[in-house]
């Protein structure tokens, strides 16, 4: 029974529900759970696989490799993307690499070993059995990959090059050159294409789902909007496959792609499906700065960076506007270096973020003054910048030295912000760069809706509060290879027993008129702001107040000013053209106005979890250092949100975290 | 498109080399002329595999088929980029392509419109301009070069018109191995871009050699 | 800075198009390409009119999806000093004042949808025809199972790179595909995984490539010269390679 806490922060804005008893993980020894759930699922006739067919939304390297694979099992599978084909999918953008228990390096790596570092990253709010099969199956993805002829780095030897990668003392990261994500994605996308040809995986671009279908209380299929022509079509299935990706997009600035979003997600979460953490946001210490209002996204440089870069702000307020090669020695705060001096400029990605936000709020950042509102609403121009300063690297190896190891790192960087960083130190300042949290999923990544699954990083399961680097390109493959292709069967074993529903049934009719009449709703307010301009308010709230550090008082307030937002979204925005047509700026406004909602969520979470953990920062819960602090004896949970109707308080169901393979541990960094 | 370019650069190339038997005088000049048609009492080229005369007839058939193969080629190499061009770019700025490179069709057009000209000059006799074929030069192919060429519009015609094929074959010969899959590195770039330059030169200079000895006396 | 942009605008793939003119005021230098025109965008749906249509994505020049042509090369190549995506094209390449023209990739196969979009899903079937390894998902040989050269893993990366973005068909003269097509042909055919079905992947994708009615290559290199990923021409070189060897090959006959 909905019961409201008044045990819990924030509970004016939630009610509590039923806990979730059973993740579905069969009993047993961690290691043997996933060999027996494989042999407990039910199978599929491959004989019958053909008059199955499952949806799967999205084409990165879960979406893509779920698609592939089922089309290779013999399912009929319809797969959809936003984009003009499914090569674009924002997986391409990752940098470093994908972690893999191979011991290649005969160093102590095992499988284990990779689920003991992603439980421990994850600050101990990621469920055990979901991250052991994770490591489990890590070696299997990259013997994929290669079989694809996907081009990892190699040796001259011929065989796969590793290193070490996001602080681990292992070198089990695999990758190709700074961009793996692409060359993975391009083998998935391979995969796919050949399906394509073969007639089992029907593709279609340019389509946004906009609904999903959940007849007699199961996902039966999905409403998606043709951007080309505008037409709002029925899809039928017996499964669906969620895999949409994160919605950091919700901060407006992040290093997400311009169109990823949540709507998919959030169309699901409306149906029914739980959203879990959605609070657990990941914070990339090292990208490059906001130059003006006008900016649109943020680019990402790789963390290897703070290797060699000594990151530092001036001392005094003045000296922000100076040319930093006049700022003398003793006046520069190599702030790092001296809060934690035996980590100094590689203390974990959350710790350098935070404080790189600290010099600026103290008004000691550096570049550009941008606009931005303040706690209490007002207007400010404050410099979001340190300095990362190659000077003292270039002058012990060289700049010879130091251009084989960042040199395309600094072209980049040169590219975009028109200064050459061997000569003047770099400008860098934190950026969102991934959302740990999504939609709530069982053990067989089925979500609370029957035959509603989701893989990749649109689930909550495997990164608890904080992902490790090269474990994202790890979760979305082995999501899309081995887990959903072996689970999916369990559910469609009994889905001939079901009965066939067509577009008559009242939920597809009930899912079309919903989707068009927001459709209507949203061409017909004309009124006097850009989607953008909404966007782009939301993101100034969300990165205030549920940023980098979040505070009790800052969430209710970032909340009513959500509220208002929305109601100024739904009463004044001003979306251009017809549904009929090619319509970018409506494409927008549908996902700004889920992104509105997911908001308002993410910061009751935020305010309900008075902890600190992970990418999570509570300034309550800190400890005296200023570091993390859990509370494992009132949150060792994952927070699973309910959607309960427009306006209603969203119910919490509580997933307990059972550890039964690891000891729980506070980390440390001083 | 590659291969019987090759083949014509290649004709090309013995075409020049036999223009230089010009400065060994008239009866080496003529008497190749001669051997080549099969003329000469020792039954010229190829006797007696072949009949005296055969020869050359076989030679103009595969030029011929050469040359028509090329042109059938490079018409639907151009009726494919038309298709393929749906309109026009109203501002459109080459980074790459070289000036031979953007005249290859009309420039082949151009060449192949001065060939027939040519052709009718040198090989059927109709259209000599110093002369007539019977009462001058009869029998004597060398008369025939000396008198076209004693006129100095003849000479720059003709320069003028090497000048075309020259840089028809800068990009024609590096583009027939990068066809024929010659060109798979960097190097291999530079190397068929060099020879490519070095062969439009020597023809050049080769094929205006001779018409220009003639222009200033040396051969008479 | 101050812009004047003339730029294509057509309502859909039958309409005819135009060249209109627009002005944007307060154009920063910091501003990628794409950002300037998101001000445009704006700036006209203040107005009431519609915006331009622009295909973009993930704004760090790896997702293939963003590109124009701009005052004549694609992706405004003859304005960067550096090989360039449109959205990694920064507006301190051009001067204040400047007149710059926008147009859509143009070719036959690339069909306007509206703008500056254009649909680009004739390479997916170039793919389809036979890029990539057939290999099942679960049944593959220990990832060391294969030792590769170093230098032909190497040239099958820098073959890899492609982002698939079409700027090498806006460019050429004759709007062939060949140097996306070579380039996948590169990467494959430098990999052991790659050679068992070597001849017959090259005949079916040049035969997808011609009936996608792309132009033929006549090795001119603008294609190369405008690559954001600065996929070499000799790609195409051992493309053709290829596929004379494939002539002499049994496979697909």
């Amino acid at each position: 029974m909905a019961t409201t806490s008044k045990t819990l922060p924030g509970a004016d804005y939630f009610t509590l529900g039923n806990d979730i008893a059973d993740t579905k993980a069969p009993a047993g020894p961690i290691e043997k759970k996933w060999s027996q759930r494989k042999f407990s699922a039910k199978l599929v006739n491959p004989a019958n696989r053909r008059k199955l067919t499952v949806i799967i939304v999205g084409t990165g390297l879960a979406g893509g490799a779920a698609a592939a694979s089922l089309g290779e099992a013999g399912y009929n599978v319809l797969n959809f993307c936003y984009q003009d084909t499914p090569r674009r999918a924002h997986s391409i953008a990752a940098q470093g690499g994908i972690n893999a228990a191979k011991n290649y390096r005969n160093d102590n790596d095992s499988v284990y070993r990779l689920f003991y570092d992603t439980v421990k990253g994850g600050d101990y709010r990621a469920r055990e059995t979901n991250v052991y099969r994770l490591a489990e199956i890590s070696a299997n993805i990259i013997d994929q990959c290669v079989a694809q002829g996907v081009p990892f780095a190699r040796e001259y030897g011929g065989l796969l090059d590793t290193r070490s990668f996001g602080g681990v003392q292992v070198q089990r990261t695999f990758y190709a050159r700074g961009q793996t994500g692409q060359q993975l994605l391009i083998g998935a996308y391979q995969a796919l294409e050949r399906q394509i040809a073969a007639g089992t995986v029907k593709e279609y671009t340019r389509h946004e789902m906009l609904e999903v279908i959940v007849a007699d209380g199961r996902a039966r299929g999905i409403v998606a909007r043709d951007m080309v022509t505008g037409a709002i079509e029925t899809y039928l299935a017996d499964a669906v496959v969620l895999a949409t990706g994160g919605y950091g997009n919700v901060f407006f600035l992040s290093t997400n792609a311009m169109g990823s979003n949540v709507t998919a997600a959030w169309r699901a979460h409306r149906k029914g499906a739980y959203m879990a953490n959605p609070c657990y946001t990941q914070i990339h210490p090292t990208c490059i700065p906001v130059h003006g209002e006008t900016q649109s996204k943020l680019t990402l440089m790789s963390e290897s960076l703070r290797n060699d870069g000594r990151i530092w702000v001036p001392k005094k307020v003045e000296d922000c506007e100076k040319d930093p090669r006049d700022i003398p020695e003793e006046d520069r705060d190599y702030y790092l270096e001296r809060i934690y001096p035996s980590f100094g400029n590689l203390v974990p990605r959350d710790i350098a973020s935070r404080q790189a936000k600290n010099m600026c709020d103290e008004g000691r950042g550096v570049g550009p003054a941008v606009k931005e509102l303040d706690h209490d609403g007002n207007e400010r121009m404050v410099r979001r910048g340190v300095y990362l300063d190659f000077a003292e690297a270039i002058g012990r190896l060289g700049k010879d030295a130091v251009a084989s190891r960042y040199g395309n790192l600094f072209d980049m960087y040169a590219q975009i912000t028109g200064e050459d960083p061997y000569s003047t130190p770099m400008r860098i300042y934190p950026a969102v760069h991934y959302v740990m949290g999504g939609l709530w999923v069982d053990y067989d990544l089925m979500s609370s809706i029957p035959g509603l699954y989701v893989g990749g990083e649109a689930n909550f399961s495997d990164h608890g509060a904080n992902r490790l680097g090269a474990s994202a390109l790890m979760q979305g493959l082995g999501d899309g290879y081995f887990v959903l292709p072996n689970t999916i069967n369990d559910y469609l074993a009994d889905q001939a027993k079901f009965e066939k529903i067509d577009e008559s049934h009242p939920a597809v009719v009930e899912a079309v008129a919903s989707v068009k009449e927001r459709i209507e709703k949203l061409l017909s307010i004309q009124g006097t702001r850009t989607v953008d301009s909404i966007h782009k308010e939301l993101g100034h709230i969300m990165w205030e107040y549920c940023g980098m550090e979040r505070t009790e008082e800052g969430l209710k307030i970032a909340i009513k000013k959500i509220d208002a937002l929305t109601e100024e979204f739904w009463t004044n925005v001003k979306v251009t053209g017809v549904n009929e047509d090619f319509n970018q700026a409506l494409e927008r406004a549908g996902r700004v106005a889920d992104f509105l909602e997911l908001g308002r969520l993410m910061c009751v979470d935020a305010l309900h979890r008075r902890e600190s953990c992970g990418g999570h920062f509570r300034a309550e819960s800190q400890t005296e250092d200023g570091e993390a602090l859990r509370h494992d004896d009132e949150f060792l949970y994952a927070a699973a949100w309910e959607y309960t109707g427009a306006g209603a308080k969203p119910v919490l169901h509580k997933e307990h975290l059972v550890y039964e393979a690891i000891e729980l541990k506070q980390r440390s960094y001083k | 498109m590659a291969v019987t370019g090759l083949l014509l650069i290649a004709f090309l190339l013995m075409h020049m080399f036999g223009n230089f038997k010009m400065f060994l005088g008239e009866e080496a000049f003529n008497h190749y002329a001669g051997w080549l048609k099969g003329e000469t009492p020792d039954g010229g080229i190829l006797y007696p595999i072949l009949p005296a005369g055969a020869f050359i007839w076989v030679f103009r058939s595969v030029l011929v088929l050469a040359v028509i193969l090329h042109i059938y080629s490079a018409v639907t190499l151009w009726m494919r980029a038309k298709a393929a061009t749906p309109s026009a770019y109203k501002a459109r700025k080459a980074l790459a392509q070289t000036y031979s490179a953007r005249t290859m069709r009309w420039g082949g057009v151009i060449l192949a419109g001065v060939l027939i000209f040519h052709l009718a000059q040198f090989t059927v006799h109709s259209a000599l301009t110093a002369g007539s074929f019977g009462a001058t030069y009869a029998h004597s192919p060398y008369k025939m070069f000396v008198g076209e060429f004693q006129q100095w519009w003849m000479v720059v015609i003709y320069a003028v018109w090497m000048l075309a094929v020259a840089m028809h074959l800068r990009h024609g010969f590096w583009s027939a191995f990068a066809t024929l899959g010659a060109n798979t590195s960097p190097k291999a770039f530079r190397v068929l871009n060099a020879c490519a330059w070095a062969i439009a030169i020597l023809l050049y200079i080769g094929f205006i050699f001779a018409p220009v000895a003639v222009l200033v006396g040396w051969i008479h | 800075m101050n812009i004047t942009l003339r730029v294509w605008r057509q309502a859909n793939a039958q309409s005819e198009g135009r060249m209109v003119t627009y002005q944007v005021r307060d154009v920063s230098e910091d501003m990628s390409f794409l950002e300037m025109l998101d001000l445009l965008n704006e700036d006209l749906t203040i107005k009431g009119e519609e915006p331009v249509a622009f295909d973009h994505d993930c704004r760090e020049g790896i997702c293939g999806t963003c590109g124009v042509v701009i005052n004549g090369t694609a992706h405004g190549r003859g304005n960067s000093p550096v090989a360039t995506t449109t959205c990694q094209l920064h507006m301190r390449s051009f001067s204040d004042g400047a007149v710059i023209d926008v147009e859509p990739w143009r070719a036959g196969s690339f069909p306007v949808i509206k703008d500056l979009v254009v649909n680009r899903s004739a390479f997916d079937r170039i793919i389809q025809a036979g890029g990539y390894v057939s290999v099942n998902t679960g049944s593959a040989p220990d990832a060391h199972a294969n030792a590769v050269n170093k230098r032909k893993a190497d040239r099958a990366f820098d073959a890899a790179t492609c982002i698939g973005c079409g700027a090498c068909v806006a460019a050429c003269p004759n709007h062939s595909g060949m140097l996306f097509t070579a380039a996948k042909i590169t990467h494959l055919a430098m990999l052991p995984q790659g050679q068992p079905e070597r001849g017959l992947r090259i005949k079916k994708m040049v035969s997808a490539h011609d009936e996608e009615g792309f132009g033929g290559c006549t090795n001119i290199g603008e294609c190369a010269a405008v690559c954001p990923k600065e996929i070499p021409l000799d790609v195409i070189g051992q493309l053709n390679r290829d596929l004379i060897s494939s002539l002499f090959s049994r496979d697909g006959k």
